[in-house]
């Protein structure tokens, strides 16, 4: 049995008239790594700073590692890592003098030495905090998250604004966290981040799940395959859906990259085929692939992730 | 490749290590800022010698200008660190996320809280000496003993109290710019009219029952009295205590750490 290490249920939160988070519900298993997924202001950051114990639920109920993280805050603090999407830091303070000063705030911090080795901010410790790089910056929260070795990690966007070889240093440290038997909460905006890292997802937006699962889970409840293709916008859909097996479907979005969803067999895909060479285009990089969460979220929210 | 495990193994400090592992973190970055060293220490020094050595250009009134002079310059060094640079290092905190960053650090607020005032003690204890220093070797005599010394040792706690309610007031309520303005703003002010340079019986008469109300007027008037032998004011020590608990009670309500 693996108890919950965040329990959210029905949460609630405005700010004024507009509301952030909207009966929102999540659970994350201890030692899991939790993927929030959602485009921009869909209530990731509000959520998880409830979690965090800087907001009150205005409704619903919060539980981190079975504690109320505003009444309990002073036992869950040291348990609990936190990366604040932006700032954090003293503007004079040094990458490596901030680290040693959160660390000493701990019983058993990890090396620091060795902890800056790992994160690539070896050779800007010295640094003081206003003159690193934002990629900097963001390794540095990371690393503040992590000093004081917690049981749970929250990381809002750990990799936002960094570049690929970062990215990639950021995704083996959070598998080693889930080897180690630290839970992960992460929010992105990044299908192939959330895909690889998360052993489970929330898909969120309007302030409210729109679906969760396994990544496994997610991309198969789906149409087993997807033929896209691009070609001049503006296509008969219709007429080509008609020529195709009753179950599939063709949507154009955005223009001029069509895809077709249903069950997808050679047989259709010879349809597709068929039915262009009939009206004489050429369909450009046409594939047949399993759908991504990417193809996922875009069914649920109409919306590119990316902003 | 590193060989980092991560395993959990939380936990904080004792508090009373987490306030002096604060204080000294507060108290180098301070020492780093050269407005701020400008603010606390080399202003009043200038302001000291200066004023010793200006003849009678200044009307500091009757008595010696030294005893006079260093008395105030004692409080402005007070003024400088627990008003003005309290003010704006807590506004920028605010600003740049510090304060929401510790908030989920394992240093509560009472800590943080503790950890400033240790760094004002420390700071104001360093300003106070050389201060003394100074103005005793231009001349200052102070009378009293160690009773004297004891009063203004109380006189310079409740205005350092007062200070520092009035600095995180500002800082927790203005945005970081106006924060920066204000607190610069408002020392200056005092410096001139708030009885810091002058004795309050170089203001016009109607001008002096303000003054002395004034916490700068109270703390500078205060230790000048002390410090001539003249023994504790219970009104100065009543003004100074009065401005810190009120400014302390309205910070607690008002005080907005994001
Ligand atoms: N302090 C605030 N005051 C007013 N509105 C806010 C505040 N913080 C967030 N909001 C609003 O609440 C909604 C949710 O914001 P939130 O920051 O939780 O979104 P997010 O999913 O983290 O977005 P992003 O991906 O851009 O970080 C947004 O519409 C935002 O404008
Ligand atoms: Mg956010």
């Amino acid at each position: 049995m693996t108890a919950a290490a965040v329990e959210v249920e029905d949460l609630v939160m405005r700010y004024g008239a507009k509301t952030a988070v909207d009966g929102l519900s999540l659970t994350v298993e201890a030692g899991s790594v939790t993927a929030i997924l959602g485009p921009n202001g869909a209530g990731k950051t509000t959520t998880i700073e409830t979690c965090e114990g800087y907001r009150t639920p205005q409704s619903g109920r919060v539980r981190v590692l079975g504690l109320d993280p505003v009444s309990q805050h002073r036992r869950l603090a040291p348990r609990v890592g936190v990366m604040l999407q932006a700032g954090g830091a003293w503007s004079a303070v040094r990458a490596v003098e901030m680290l040693d000063y959160v660390a000493a705030l701990h019983q058993n911090p990890l090396p620091v030495a060795a902890l800056a080795e790992r994160l690539g901010l070896g050779s800007c410790g010295r640094t003081p905090y206003r003159r690193l790089s934002g990629g900097q910056q963001q390794r540095l929260g990371l690393a503040l998250a992590l000093v004081g070795r917690p049981d749970l990690v929250f990381l809002d966007e750990p990799t936002a604004g960094l570049d690929p070889q970062a990215r990639r240093t950021t995704w083996s440290l959070v598998e080693d966290l889930r080897r180690d038997g630290v839970t992960v909460v992460l929010t992105t905006h990044y299908m192939d981040e959330a895909e690889r890292l998360a052993s489970y997802v929330y898909v969120v937006d309007h302030g409210r799940v729109l679906t969760s699962g396994t990544p496994q889970e997610l991309t198969s409840a789906r149409a087993q395959n997807i033929i896209s293709f691009q070609a001049p916008a503006g296509l008969d859909t219709v007429r080509l859906t008609a020529s195709l097996p009753p179950d599939c479907t063709v949507t154009e979005r955005p223009p001029g990259n069509y895809q077709v969803d249903g069950l997808v067999t050679p047989q259709t895909l010879a349809a597709v085929t068929a039915w262009c060479a009939q009206v004489d285009v050429m369909p450009e990089h046409l594939s047949v692939a399993k759908p991504t969460l990417e193809d996922v979220f875009l069914d649920l929210t109409g919306r590119e992730l990316r902003s | 490749m590193s060989g980092l495990t991560f395993t959990p193994s939380p936990g904080a400090r004792p508090l009373s290590r987490m306030v002096r592992i604060h204080a000294a973190m507060e108290t180098r970055l301070l020492l780093r800022n050269g407005e701020q060293v400008l603010l606390a220490l080399v202003i009043p020094l200038l302001l000291l010698i200066g004023g010793a050595r200006s003849g009678d250009v200044i009307d500091l009134g009757s008595g010696r200008r030294i005893d006079v002079l260093t008395p105030g310059i004692l409080a402005l060094a007070v003024m400088s660190t627990a008003f003005t640079s309290l003010a704006i290092s807590t506004a920028f905190e605010r600003r740049y996320g510090v304060l929401k960053r510790l908030g989920s650090s394992p240093l509560p607020r009472v800590g943080l809280l503790l950890g400033k005032v240790l760094s004002l003690i420390t700071v104001i204890a360093v300003q106070l000496a050389l201060v003394a220093v100074v103005g005793l070797g231009l001349g200052w005599r102070p009378t009293g003993g160690v009773v004297a010394g004891a009063a203004a040792a109380l006189l310079v706690v409740l205005g350092a109290a007062a200070f520092a309610s009035l600095g995180l007031l500002m800082a927790g309520s203005l945005r970081a710019e106006a924060t920066l303005a204000a607190a610069n703003l408002v020392y200056v002010v005092l410096l001139v009219a708030g009885a810091v340079l002058l004795p309050v019986s170089s203001y016009p008469d109607p001008m002096q029952p303000v003054v002395t109300l004034l916490p700068s007027g109270a703390l500078a008037q205060g230790l000048r009295e002390v410090a001539s032998g003249a023994g504790l004011s219970l009104v100065h020590a009543l003004v100074l205590a009065v401005w810190a608990a009120l400014a302390a009670a309205l910070t607690a309500r008002t005080f907005r750490w994001e």
